[in-house]
């Protein structure tokens, strides 16, 4: 999990706060996702389960708590996702050249679809 | 270092000329101005698929993919809930395509790959302590997979507890 990243040419150590979104987002998708995902998606598809009807789901979405837990890991994983990326695309591509450009655009992606989520998860309902 | 202690010499064997005796005299030979030549071994650009171990550290990097896949794909359900229930059956319907189905089993391994190579790095990042001891790195991994299990479980009752139907 740790990474003692490569410092700009400046010599300063990467943000400690993208370091720690990186963080926490990677422990609440590893806890949350698996269970999550494959309930929602692969339980009723699989035939594990009975797809359930738009009147039970729709009490539960909108219910204020989900859709903070909802944003909560939507924003997290998307850092996180943002974070493993650039260091993906650094390092194992070699482009050290475009370390500035990898890091707004995949930070930049993250902040767009945060965004996104808030205000859809906010206008629902 | 043919150049040290000649004196009088304004020319190095390169051809670079010295500004100052002190340059003419002390110059590395090989020393180049303005571009220090430094030993960098070329690396392949896929280097990481040549030993096991490497294309894991990869595939552990990728994952960040699922995780993102699984976080936008929840904001489309809650979007498509939202709209109505000719969007949720929609949306619902699409979920059960063998294409859909077959990426999203994809997705659960890389996330379950994720969850695993997570936790077992959980010591590494945490230092735990009982009574002012230090628990061993063992015990660090079994109380990280415990909560993933309790969370896991919770979840699970939770959705199978929404369902009217409940479990086939």
């Amino acid at each position: 999990m740790g990474r003692a990243e490569h410092a700009g040419r400046r010599g300063h150590p990467p943000d400690p706060y993208l370091w720690s979104l990186f963080s926490s987002g990677g422990m609440l998708a590893a806890l949350l996702m698996p269970a999550v995902f494959f309930m929602v998606f692969l339980a009723a598809p699989l035939g594990l389960l009975v797809t359930p009807s738009h009147e039970a789901v729709i009490g539960f979405v909108l219910h204020p708590l989900v859709r903070v837990a909802l944003f909560g890991l939507i924003f997290l994983s998307l850092f996180h996702w943002a974070h493993r990326f650039r260091y993906t695309l650094y390092d194992g591509l070699q482009l050290y050249h475009l370390n500035v450009l990898i890091a707004v655009l995949t930070y930049g992606i993250a902040a767009a679809l945060t965004v996104a989520a808030g205000t859809v998860l906010w206008v629902i309902g | 270092m043919t150049d040290v202690g000649g004196e009088g010499s304004a020319v190095t064997p390169d051809g670079i000329e010295g500004r100052t005796s002190a340059e003419r005299r002390f110059r590395n030979p090989g020393y180049t101005r303005y571009h220090p030549k430094w030993y960098r071994r070329r690396m392949p650009i896929f280097w990481w698929v040549r030993k096991t171990a490497y294309l894991k550290f990869i595939v552990r990097e990728l994952t960040a993919l699922g995780v993102a896949y699984g976080a936008l794909l929840l904001l489309a359900w809650a979007w498509a809930v939202a709209q109505g229930p000719e969007a949720y059956a929609a949306f619902v319907e699409w979920l059960a395509g063998p294409w859909v189905l077959g990426l999203h089993l994809v997705v659960m391994l890389a996330l379950l790959f994720h969850t695993l190579t997570w936790l077992n790095l959980a010591p590494t990042a945490l230092v735990m302590k009982v009574k002012g001891r230090r628990l061993s790195n063992r015990t660090v991994v079994a109380i990280h997979y415990l909560l993933w299990a309790v969370v896991s479980a919770v979840v699970v009752w939770v959705v199978v507890a929404w369902s009217p139907g409940g479990p086939v």
